[in-house]
């Protein structure tokens, strides 16, 4: 029995992977949550936006590898964010003027706003893909570990290894902050009040003066920032692969919906509860427990729910049971 | 109409008799190799050897009287059955190939040689595909391959590793036909040879992140993870992972994860690591090095070799049928390949051509000291590799 080691290994394997991976699908969720609770429908392009995004860094990234300009130990990505986030904004408000603005002015129903994202998301698909290609991009730099697994070994004289990764390390300091900033905005500042007074009734903010147009290209500035920086800490921790973007819209929209659609707070929560399900479902166990429990009561087996294979499963069960028992999410969303 | 019709079809007639009595003729053969997709990195040394080995007897008198040999390439896409399927059919109906040279990865090799090759008649000798399930697959005597099965290479990895003393290894494979038969080829060789495989997991290729499978093999535990991946794909991202959580330090590595871009990818992160893929020590592989270089070509790349072997032998059995065509020296294939007759390595095709127009035999050992056995597939001889300094190096042959 071997409590520190079990709590070691838990940490190395579920709760880093699993708070960094939280952290980003908390920060693509509250995109989500954001256009549905504005701009009222939910946004299929999502991914792929975020795909865009990340793609814009990762030129810029390479340019500026390629001029010597580095930030030491922190990857230089971090330096291109604002270019991937001026050219998502124009990409976002470019496409929000040509294609949804038309069908608001019709006041068109949610689900053919839906509809048309699809279409978008197509669009933005073929995009990344003739400008990057389909293929792995690798545009990590800088210090590859905070504490890697080997030097926890050697400075604690432990059995298990601990490794956090810059990455990591990066991604939720990143959300933290740019969370902060969020919510300091919409609490506190005249436009993000006038956010959420348009996002509670459309009909009292309008006749309170508030400029729709203003809100709504505010909305889309944010979620463009929101997306860039999501899908760069997602590329810089784990890979970039248009693909991959693609179907990262699934544990998103899991998370926002679980949280309460239209709720800021609940995007995060939902964010972390997907992550930790996925993670912790398809967690073998055994090492865990095999540390943690006396040694009669160690388990032969693997002590693993699922398959690493269902791990998309994961996110579509919890979904299917937040909506049949919870439908408006676990925090007061908007029901969908 | 009728007469119209009648005068075409004898003009017709009459042309391909010309082109068949001509003296120098063409004969094409296909090269399927997967140009892009998870093998990518590997096919382009293949794909060179083979049109190495064409270049070679094209224009040899003693080549059905001189015939030039065009390669044809297409791609097999290493996943896509539907893709390789529609390459390989393309090769066939309108580029009117004699022989396929290929495919290379299992999955999509079975599928061509039920959907193309054996319905056309076609001869196919892969350079590459080695799953242990082809050695039963119904191919009316037309498929060959000059790679040994994965029955044989999960014996020698299994035994590499108890040499060396592991008795517990946990082994993740990606999820195809090659990853699968591979596994279950060396589990069963493992557990045979005294050491217990702890937990035997299937990885997708193409995932961006493998923390969860590194868990759970983490959990499982062992002297070593023994990855049957592929190197652009879904392997190096699981060994990524365990490097980055400390969860195993040594690995051993299927063929299909040998290759430049793992050290370049990793360097000396892997020491230690053990690794086999085909090859062999003899003269012929030596031989081959020297050419492929001249050409420019990388000779040790795995199963470059293979593919100039592939190759020759379809080149051989024809000029020993005296007819490129796949009904006629399909049976001829494996009375090249094996003793008795003249030994044969790479660069000597013209020699065995002279030997086979004179009536003599040959016995083609090649680049990989080929040997045919049972139904139609190399008996299989093996390198050993270890990563050194964050080089790959052969060890041994085994």
């Amino acid at each position: 029995m071997d409590l520190l080691n079990a709590f070691v290994a838990l940490a190395n394997f579920v709760l880093v992977p699993a708070i960094a991976y939280g952290s980003q699908l908390a920060l693509g969720a509250l995109g989500v949550t954001l256009i549905y609770g504005i701009l009222r429908f939910s946004n299929f392009a999502h991914g792929d936006t975020m795909a865009f995004g990340t793609m814009v860094v990762i030129l810029v990234t390479w340019l500026f590898q390629s001029w010597g300009i580095s930030l030491g130990p922190l990857p230089t990505a971090l330096l291109a964010i604002p270019f991937g986030i001026a050219a998502t904004a124009a990409l976002v408000l470019g496409t929000d003027r040509a294609v949804y603005r038309f069908y608001r002015a019709q006041k068109a129903k949610p689900v053919i706003l839906v509809i048309v994202s699809i279409g978008v998301m197509f669009i933005y698909n073929g995009l990344t893909r003739v400008i990057l290609g389909p293929d792995d991009q690798r545009f990590a730099d800088g210090e590859r570990f905070i504490i890697s697994a080997r030097e926890f070994r050697n400075l604690t004289g432990l059995e298990e290894g601990l490794a956090i990764r810059t990455t990591q390390g990066i991604t939720v300091v990143t959300a933290v902050i740019v969370v902060a900033v969020l919510f300091w905005f919409l609490n506190r500042t005249r436009t993000g009040k006038s956010m959420r007074a348009y996002s509670d009734n459309e009909d009292l903010a309008l006749l309170s003066g508030i400029n729709p147009e203003r809100v709504e290209r505010v909305t889309w500035l944010i979620v463009a920032a929101l997306v860039t920086i999501a899908g760069v800490l997602y590329g810089l921790d784990k890979s970039y692969k248009p693909f991959t973007y693609f179907q990262l819209l699934l544990p998103i929209f899991a998370a926002a919906i679980v949280g309460g659609l239209g709720n800021p707070l609940g995007a995060i929560l939902g964010g972390f509860v997907i992550a930790f399900s996925e993670v912790g479902i398809t967690y073998a166990w055994k090492k865990v427990l095999g540390h943690a429990l006396p040694e009669s009561l160690e388990p032969d087996g693997l002590v693993q729910l699922m398959s690493t294979d269902y791990k998309f499963a994961v996110s579509f069960v919890i979904l299917v049971i937040v909506l049949l028992f919870k439908p408006t999410g676990l925090t007061k969303g908007k029901s969908v | 109409m009728k007469h119209l019709l009648a005068a075409t079809a004898t003009a017709a007639l009459a042309t391909s008799a010309a082109f068949a009595a001509g003296h120098a003729t063409e004969v094409k053969l296909g090269v399927l190799l997967s140009f892009t997709g998870p093998i990518e990195s590997l096919t382009p040394a293949m794909g060179a050897g083979a049109e190495m080995a064409m270049a070679e007897v094209s224009g040899n008198e003693n080549f059905l009287g001189g015939s030039t040999v065009v390669p044809v390439r297409g791609d097999a896409t290493c996943v896509d059955a539907a893709a390789a399927t529609a390459a390989a059919e393309r090769l066939v109906t309108d580029e009117g190939v004699k022989g396929i040279m290929g495919a290379d990865c299992s999955g999509v090799t079975t599928a061509v040689l039920a959907n193309v090759a054996v319905p056309n008649g076609v001869v196919m000798i892969s350079p590459s595909a080695t799953s242990p399930a082809l050695s039963t697959a119904e191919d009316n005597g037309l498929f060959f391959r000059t790679a040994p099965s994965d029955a044989r290479q999960g014996e020698v990895l299994a035994n590499i590793l108890r040499e060396k003393g592991m008795g517990e290894v946990a082994v993740t494979y990606t999820n195809n036909d090659y990853g699968k038969g591979f596994a279950d080829a060396f589990q069963a060789a493992f557990e045979n040879a005294g050491g217990t495989v702890t937990l035997s997991a299937a990885h997708e290729d193409g995932k961006a992140d493998y923390a969860a499978e590194v868990g759970s093999l983490a959990s499982a535990g062992g002297d070593a993870l023994v990855v049957l991946g592929y190197v652009d794909q879904g392997g190096a991202g699981i060994i990524q992972g365990a490097l980055d959580s400390g969860a195993f330090d040594m690995f051993a590595l299927g063929d299909g994860m040998i290759g430049d871009s793992l050290t370049d990818t990793f360097g000396a992160d892997l020491d230690g690591t053990i690794g086999t893929a085909p090859g062999s020590d003899n003269e012929g592989g030596a031989l081959f090095q020297e050419m492929a270089s001249a050409a420019g070509i990388d000779g040790t790349s795995v199963y470059a070799g293979e593919s100039y072997d592939a190759a020759s032998l379809i080149l051989l059995a024809m000029a020993a049928a005296g007819s490129a065509e796949p009904g006629d020296y399909a049976s001829k294939i494996e009375m090249v390949a094996n003793a008795p007759g003249e030994v044969i390595l790479p660069g000597e095709l013209g020699k065995a051509l002279e030997i086979i127009a004179g009536g003599g035999d040959v016995n083609f050992e090649g680049a990989s000291g080929i040997e045919l056995v049972g139904p139609g597939e190399a008996g299989g001889s093996y390198a050993e590799y270890a990563i050194q300094d964050g080089a790959l190096t052969v060890v041994g042959y085994r």
